[in-house]
Parts: C-alpha cells; structure tokens; sequence
C-alpha cells in the first residue's frame, strides 16, 4: 500500500515539475496551492474550473465579435483578453497569460487576422491546461484515495 | 832477356841516344851471366857515361851561349831523359840480379846520386827557371796539357779565395746586423767553406808530385767538408722553411700595415668631421637668438666647408611658398619666392639626408651667374621647424610637422671641387642642430611668457586672499556678536509670548498673541538658520553620530509633514528598498533636517500631484554627477534620498541659485509659506558634511521637479534596539482573526484568488464585483478595501474618492489598497492622486500580502512597494 502511495505521490511530483517545466503554470500556480488547507482542500480545483469557465465564456465571446469583419467591436475584444489576461495570470497559467499579451497587441492595432488566430491559440492553449489539470486532479483523488498525502512540490 | 830486354825498353822509351859503343857494349853483354858483369865493366860503363855527360854539357854550353833556347831545351830533356832511362835501366839491372852484389847496387845507387848528375839537375832546373821566367816576357808558350793544369791551378786558387772570402763577408755582416738567430748555422756554413776552401787550396799542391804529408792533409780536409757538409745540408732542410715563412710573415704584416694606414686614414677624416661639427654647434647654440642662430648657422658652414654662397629658405606663412630669408654674401637678399611644390624641393623635404640639386634650379640661382664656366656643386637639406607640441616626452624627433625650411650651399664655381661624403654628414648634422637650436629658442620664449603670466597671476590671488581674510573676521566678529545680543531679546519675546499666551486673553488678544507667538519664532528659527550656516561654513560644526533606526526616521519624517499633506491634499509615498540598512550610524537629527526640509519644499512648492520619497542604497549611479564617485566601503554605504514631486517645477537656469543662500526665484510667490530661501543652502552644507552630494533635477517650470541627494552613513553591526522595536511582519505575530475586508473585483478568478488569499491569512473576506455594489456594501467595519484598477477607465479610482468622501473622519475610513498588474509610474501616482493608501501589484504572492496588511494595518500608510 505504501509503495503504490509512494509511486502515486512521484507520479504527482513528477507530474507537476513537468508541468512547469513545459511553461503549463508558474509561480502564481503554486501560490494558490499554499492557499489550500484543511479549511478549503478544493480551493485549487474550484478556481481552476472557475477560470476554465471564464475562459469558455470570453473566448466564444470575442469569436462573436471578431466573426464579421467589417465591424468588429475592438473594445469588447480588448475588454475581453483584459480579463483574460487577469484571470490567468492569477492562476498560474503561464501559457494563456502569455497569448493573452500577444493577443492584446493585436487588439490595440485592431488586426483581426491577428486576433482570431490568437482567439484560436487562447483555445487551444486552455483547453490543453484544462486535460492536463484534470490529469493532475485525478492523480492527486488517487493519493487522497489510497490514503496518502498530497506532497508538498517545491519549484526551484 | 838481357841486352834484348834492355835494347827493347831502350826502344819503348824512345831514346835518342847517342850512346857511345861502351854503351852498346853494355848492352851486348852477354846477359847469360850477369854474374859476370863485374865492376870493372861497372867502371868502363861509368866512365864511358862519364864522358858522355861532359860531351853533352859543353853542347849544351854551346848552346846556352848560342841563345838556342830550344836547342838547350831538347838538349835538357832528352839529357835528362837519358839519365832517368839509365838509371831505371841500372835498377832494373840489379833488380834482376838474383843477389846483387853490393857494390853494384852501390854503384847504382851512386850513380843515381852522382853529383854530376845531381849537378845536371839543378843545372836543368835553373835552365828551366830561367826559361820560364824570360818566356813570360817574351814568349809564353806552354805545351798544351800543361796549359790545362795552368788554367785549373788558377781557377784552384781563385775558388779558394772565393772560399775563404764569403764566411768573412758573411760574419762581418752578422756582426754588423743586430739579429740573426740562425748563428750555429752560419758557423756550420761558415766551416763548410772554409774547409772546402781549404781543399782546393791544397788541391794546389797536387799538381805536382806530393809528399805523402800533403796527400794526408789532403785527406783530412775532405773527410772534415765532407762531415760539414752533410751536416750543414741536413740542418738547412730544418731552416729552409722557417726562412720561407719569414717571408710570407713579413707580406701579411705589410698588408696589414696598409690595412691600418687606410683605417687611420679614415677615423682622421671622422675625427676632422666631428670637429668641424662640435665647432659649428657650439657656435650654433650659444645664442638663443632666432636669427643670430640662423646667421651665425650660414657663417661657420661656409667659412668651414668654403661655400661660395649660402642660404636658406623658409616657408611662408601659407606654407605654400618658400622664401628667400637669409644668404651668406649677399647683403640685402632680394625677396625671392619660389613655390614649393617644386619636384626639386619636394625630393629634398622626401629624405633626411642632403640632396645633390642642379645649380639651376630655382633654389640654387641666387645671384646672377658672373660669367664663369662651371658653377660649382649645390647641395639642398632640409630644416625641420619643430613647433613646440611635437616635443612628446618619448618621441624624438617625430617629424609629424610638414614645415621645413631649405637650406642651399654652392660650392666656389670653377673651383672642380666636388662634395665629398663627410662633407655631406656635417651638412645633415648641422641642419638636424639648426632645428633643435631654433626650437630651443622658441621654447624659451615661450616659458618667460608664461612665467611672466604667472607671476602677475600669483600677485593678484595673494591680494584677493587678504582681502578674503578680511571679510571673513570681519564678518565672524559680527556673528559672533549678534549671536549673543540677537537670541537673548528673542528668547525673551518667545518665553514672555507663550507665558501671555496662558493667560486669560480676548479672542482678538489671543489672535494678536498668537501671530506674535508665530513670527517670533520664526524669527527665532531664522536667526538659527544664519548662525548654524555660518558655524557650517566656518567648518566648526561637527556631525554629533550615533546609531539610530533609518526607517524609524523616515517614518518620522513622514508623519510631520504628513498634516500639511493631507491637508493641501497631497499624497505622499514612501517607498524604502528592500536592502537599506535598518540601523545605521549617522548624525539623526541632521539627516532628519535634510529630508525635513526637502521634503517640506517638496509640499511647500506643490499644489497639487502627490509627492514620493525614495530611500535607497546607490552603486555608482549614471545619474550622479560626473564629478562625485560614489565608492562603497566596508561598513558604510551611500543612501540616496529622491524627492520628486508635481509641483510647480524649477527652471532649469535657476537650479544652481537653489543652494545659495537667501536666494529665492521669482517663481515662487508664496511668500506666505515663510522660509527665508536658507534651507536648501543648509542642507547641502549638511549633506557635504556627510560626505555626499545633493542636487536637484527639474524639466522646467510646472513639471514638477526631483530632488536628490546622497550621503554616506555607517553601517552598525548590532540591531540595537531603539525605542519601540518596529521591526516588520513576523507573521505569527500579527493576527489578522477577524479583520474584515472588502475585496472589489470584475474578474471573478482573481476575485476568488484573492478572497483566497485573505481568508487563508484569517481575515473575514466580502467579495463585491462592481463599485456600486461596493459603494453600498462598504462599512466602517471593513478595515482593509481591495480593489481591482485593472480594468481601463477611471471608475474605480472615483471609488476612492467617494469613500473618502464616505468617510469623513479619518479613523473611520478603511484604507484602501489598489490592486493592479501593472506598477507604473503613472498608476502609482494616480492612486496617489486618488487618495489610495497603496499599490498592490497582481498577482499577489501570499508572503506579500501578508506584509502588506501588517504594514497597513500598523502604519496606515504602504510603506513597501510592489
């Protein structure tokens, strides 16, 4: 038992690093998870799939407003991947944030071709978070489950 | 045998005998028995001979008298042949007698030395004699055989002489000489002739018939040449090649003579060379005279290499052009240019070295040609004129001008002299000289003029100086007079005031109190400010150090001028780098006069916009000024100090007038702000005494202006524990438990992020989305309000208006802390401007907001920025 807990658990750290590694998260990331205690043990996962849901939201937003483009409303789209910008840099997503920057300067010069094909990397960039969370999600219910602790990872 | 025999010899000898019968009798003896010759036949012979030889003698007398020479001669021979032949025959005859009777060989022997016959002898030998000596004269006639032995005789004796002749030249000679070192040999040659000498000597004597004694000596002369001789010979053979080799010896050492002769010859010529230019040297720089040098330059060369003419060209002042400035015969040369471009000058100004010329070309026709047939050899070298910048320390002479001069000299027309190489070597010295000379004396032209310069400078600073002296006594004598007499009638108007002030007055009373309360301390406060300036000045102020808490004093600081701020409704920052030195080593109370004062000006000269003070530890900054280095030591660091405010700015023009004293410019009108302009002036005078520099930046009138200033404090070891310990945020300490904030923010994950973030630190957390939700929500129960300024537009910030107009009293009012992703200057200020209490930069680390609420919380303003 205690060796599946201690493979589940390398797993996990393993997991993780290469998470960050691969520019998946960054520091924010692990802030949020020293804000996890006893007292809100899914305090991570309700932010990340409040942030999952936000990114859905915006994303189908923009793409209405970036659909026609004789009047594109640039404001909506730059209010948009504002807050997008904001969301992600407060969870940790590292590569989204990163998007959303690149898709602000297109946004401020009002290319559209520039901003759908951010539109589409934000997609991408968030949907593959989203498995990858989930991954790291399931591993850690496998710890709790077999009855180990989620272990501490520290991020040089 | 017998008569026949002795018939038959007779025959052989040839004998003309004309021998009686007896004779012939003799003969026809019967040789049977010789036995029987007896004497008596002895006797008849004999006296038969006997006869004959008188027969013959008077023939021969006849003869003699008859002057027949011949005749006497033949007589002689065959006479004496005749006695030879008879004699041989007698002796023969007793010869073969088996046993001579003694007479007979007696008789013989008698015969032989009959006295006639002896008598006959000498008497053929005078006739010889006598012959001979009368046919020298008259006749010298020899037969031919005996002619040959004459001639060897001679030769004999004359080789003889020559023999004995050559050792006595040879040793008169070596005597003669001083050395000779092959002696022994000569004595061996020497002996080698002579006895060879000696034996044709007595080869002499053997011509005839000798003794035995002569054949002896004979013998031994040659034994001896011949030993000599081989000797000799064998030690010649060791000789010979030493004196062949003294001869070769003696060829190398006349080579080498010569050798020496044509080396003498040429340091000669060297040695006359060096003379002649030590000469023309001295002469040259033994005046410091531009044109004596020049003159006297053209006088030695041509009296010294016997120059028909000499001159020199210099260079215009276009330096396209050289001119004819000095000749040596002519006495007023004509002005005389030639440009110099020329090929002929441009070949001389190319080498160092002095150039052949044609003496026609335009440099070298100097005087018009006087009818000579061949003008003598021009020679043209160049003068470097040296300016006094090429005089490097290690650079000599780099000949980086282009300015030469040109010096020409004629050899005497018709003379066919020619230059000769050493002649050309003293032309190139002496021009290289020239140029030094020349230098030289603009050198020392030069350095009279500057010491001239200096002397009078020197005068005029020594007056200056006493006249500073002066003033300064004169003025501390003031001061130290109005020291005394100013403060006491102050400090009496001050105390007697405020006693008043206690009483019971009249509110116009107290108004009227209170004003003279006011201006006497500022008076008060001035009167200080002149007196400390001038103790500063006088450098008799000391720094009074001591360990105190850096950030202790800038909140101090803060909190004094923080009324006046607030109440002309400025904000201001503080913003302390993370690293500067908590307890440091300093003079406290002065440094807090310094940031008093600055920052005072600071919300002295603004009216609106928010004033930040920085407090940081510099490096060598690039915004010092270029003349202050900024070294860190050991235990002590450099705080720099920035004030920057929006206020009314300074004109640039005007920034140095900041810091004298009493000046003020005329865009500052608020004279009812007080200050007499002097505290600028003090606290630079402070922050020079603290080893530092301060300065003051402004991009004009209405941009605000910033103020920095740097000083140099210790660093102390010990945090000792001053006062109240304020040391930040161990966590545990602070208990957030309950604190309610609000938190405002569009974004709902950072929203949540947040609440997060609060909730974990235990504060009591309300999450609005909107500003008016906050507006309605807000209470003065909320200590702390997050909110979000993220978002474009100005609404949010209203939001800090409007709760500060909420909340009228100070204490009631939550603060309020921006959180924001971007720090910028601009969004610092405008939350400044809003009233913001602080600038949170998203995304907020746990630790970080953690210090931040503590800091809130204790100081109700943000200190740490994000």
């Amino acid at each position: 038992m205690n060796t599946v807990v201690a493979q589940l658990q390398r797993q996990f750290q393993d997991y993780l690093v290469s998470l960050y590694q691969q520019g998946f998260l960054d520091n924010q990331f692990t802030e949020l998870r020293k804000l996890q205690d006893e007292g809100t043990p899914d305090f991570v996962a309700e932010v990340v799939s409040l942030f999952f849901d936000d990114c859905s939201k915006l994303i189908n937003s923009m793409s209405r407003s970036l659909e026609r483009p004789e009047n594109v409303d640039f404001k909506q789209v730059d209010s948009g991947v504002h807050q997008l910008k904001g969301s992600s840099s407060s969870v940790g997503a590292r590569r989204v944030k990163n998007v959303c920057i690149s898709f602000k300067e297109c946004c401020d010069v009002q290319n559209r071709e520039g901003c759908l094909r951010c539109l589409q990397q934000v997609d991408y960039e968030y949907k593959m978070l989203k498995t990858k969370l989930q991954d790291l999600f399931n591993l850690e219910q496998q710890i709790v489950q077999a009855g180990g602790a989620i272990p501490q990872v520290n991020i040089n | 045998m017998g008569v026949d025999f002795l018939v038959g010899m007779a025959n052989l000898m040839h004998i003309q005998l004309t021998l009686e019968p007896e004779l012939k009798l003799l003969y026809r003896i019967n040789a049977q028995s010789w036995k029987d010759i007896n004497v008596d036949v002895n006797h008849k012979v004999e006296s038969r001979l006997k006869l004959k030889f008188l027969e013959l003698e008077l023939k021969l007398l006849h003869c003699v008298k008859a002057h027949s020479w011949k005749n006497t001669e033949i007589l002689t021979a065959n006479v004496t042949r005749a006695v030879e032949t008879i004699a041989l025959l007698l002796v023969t005859m007793v010869m073969m007698l088996p046993t001579p009777s003694s007479s007979c060989s007696s008789s013989v022997v008698s015969l032989s030395q009959n006295p006639k016959s002896i008598r006959f002898d000498s008497f053929s030998r005078s006739v010889s004699n006598h012959m001979m000596e009368v046919c020298n004269c008259i006749e010298p006639q020899w037969p031919a055989d005996e002619l040959l032995m004459k001639y060897q005789y001679i030769s004999d004796f004359f080789i003889a002489v020559a023999y004995f002749s050559i050792p006595l030249e040879l040793i008169y000679f070596v005597k003669k000489s001083a050395v000779f070192p092959y002696r022994w040999v000569l004595v061996q040659f020497g002996a080698f002739i002579v006895l060879c000498g000696a034996t044709h000597l007595i080869n002499l004597w053997t011509f005839t018939t000798h003794s035995r004694t002569v054949a002896l000596v004979m013998t031994t002369a040659k034994v001896l040449t011949a030993v000599v001789s081989c000797a000799t010979a064998l030690m010649l053979v060791h000789i010979i090649p030493d004196l062949l080799s003294v001869k070769t010896r003696e060829l190398f050492l006349k080579n080498k003579a010569a050798e020496l002769d044509r080396e003498m010859g040429l340091i000669r010529t060297q040695e006359e060379t060096g003379r002649h230019v030590r000469m023309l040297t001295h002469e040259i720089r033994s005046t410091l005279d531009r044109h004596t040098i020049l003159k006297t330059t053209l006088v030695e060369l041509g009296r010294t290499l016997a120059l028909e003419e000499c001159a020199l060209w210099m260079p215009t002042r276009t330096g396209l052009e050289l001119q004819l400035s000095y000749t040596l015969r002519q006495q007023h040369p004509v002005e005389y240019t030639v440009p110099i471009q020329l090929p002929v000058i441009n070949q001389v100004f190319g080498t160092s070295r002095a150039v052949k010329i044609s003496p026609n070309s335009p440099v070298a026709r100097l005087r018009p040609v006087s009818g000579k047939y061949l003008l003598g050899e021009v020679v043209a070298v160049r003068v470097p004129l040296l300016h006094l910048s090429n005089f490097q320390i290690n650079d000599w002479p780099e000949l980086s001008t282009k300015r030469y001069a040109l010096m020409v000299l004629m050899l005497p027309s018709d003379s066919a002299r020619q230059w000769h190489v050493h002649e050309l070597e003293l032309v190139e010295v002496v021009a290289d000289q020239v140029a030094v000379a020349l230098s030289h004396a603009a050198i020392l032209e030069e350095s009279m003029r500057a010491r001239d310069l200096l002397m009078e400078q020197n005068v005029a600073l020594d007056i200056a100086r006493r006249e500073a002296e002066t003033a300064i006594r004169a003025r501390n004598d003031f001061l130290a007079v109005m020291n005394h007499e100013m403060r006491t009638p102050m400090h009496a108007i001050i105390a007697l005031s405020s006693l008043l002030q206690e009483t019971e007055l009249t509110p116009e009373q107290r108004l009227m109190v209170e004003t003279v309360l006011k201006s006497s301390s500022l008076l008060a406060t001035l009167m200080n400010d002149v007196l400390d300036l001038s103790r500063l000045e006088d450098g008799s102020l000391q720094l009074e150090l001591g360990t105190f808490n850096l950030h202790t004093l800038f909140r101090e600081v803060l909190n004094l001028i923080k009324p006046i701020a607030v109440v002309k409704k400025l904000p201001i920052t503080l913003n302390l780098a993370p690293d500067l030195p908590e307890f440091v080593v300093g003079d406290e109370k002065r440094l807090m006069q310094i940031i008093l004062n600055i920052v005072g000006n600071a919300v002295k000269f603004s009216k609106q916009g928010c004033i930040s003070v920085t407090a940081l530890v510099t490096k060598s900054d690039n915004r010092a000024p270029p003349d202050f280095f900024v070294v860190q030591t050991g235990s002590h660091f450099y705080l720099r100090v920035k004030v920057k405010d929006l206020g009314a700015g300074i004109n640039p023009q005007d920034i140095p007038k900041l810091f004298t004293k009493f000046a003020q410019t005329q865009s500052l009108a608020t004279r009812s702000s007080g200050g007499s302009g002097l505290g600028l002036a003090i606290s630079k005078r402070f922050v020079n005494l603290m080893e530092g520099n301060i300065w003051i930046e402004s991009e004009g009138v209405g941009k605000g202006c910033t103020a920095i200033f740097d000083v140099k404090l210790g660093i102390s070891n010990e945090s000792k524990q001053s006062g109240i310990p304020k040391v930040p945020a161990n966590p545990q300490h602070v208990n957030f438990a309950g604190l309610k904030v609000l938190v405002m923010d569009e974004n709902g994950v950072s929203r949540m992020v947040t609440k997060g973030l609060l909730v974990h630190l235990g504060c009591e957390v309300t999450t609005v989305s909107s500003t008016e939700e906050c507006l309605r929500v807000v209470s003065h129960e909320h200590r702390v309000v997050f909110m979000d300024v993220c978002t474009p537009g100005v609404e949010n910030y209203q939001i800090a208006l409007c709760i500060h107009e909420k909340f009228t009293k100070r204490h009631q009012r939550p603060l309020l802390v921006a959180l924001t992703g971007n720090t910028d200057k601009s969004t610092k200020e405008k939350c400044m401007s809003f009233g913001l209490d602080g600038v949170l930069l998203k995304p907020v680390s746990l630790d970080n907001m953690r210090n931040v609420l503590s800091d809130l919380l204790e100081h109700r303003v943000l200190y740490e920025a994000m």
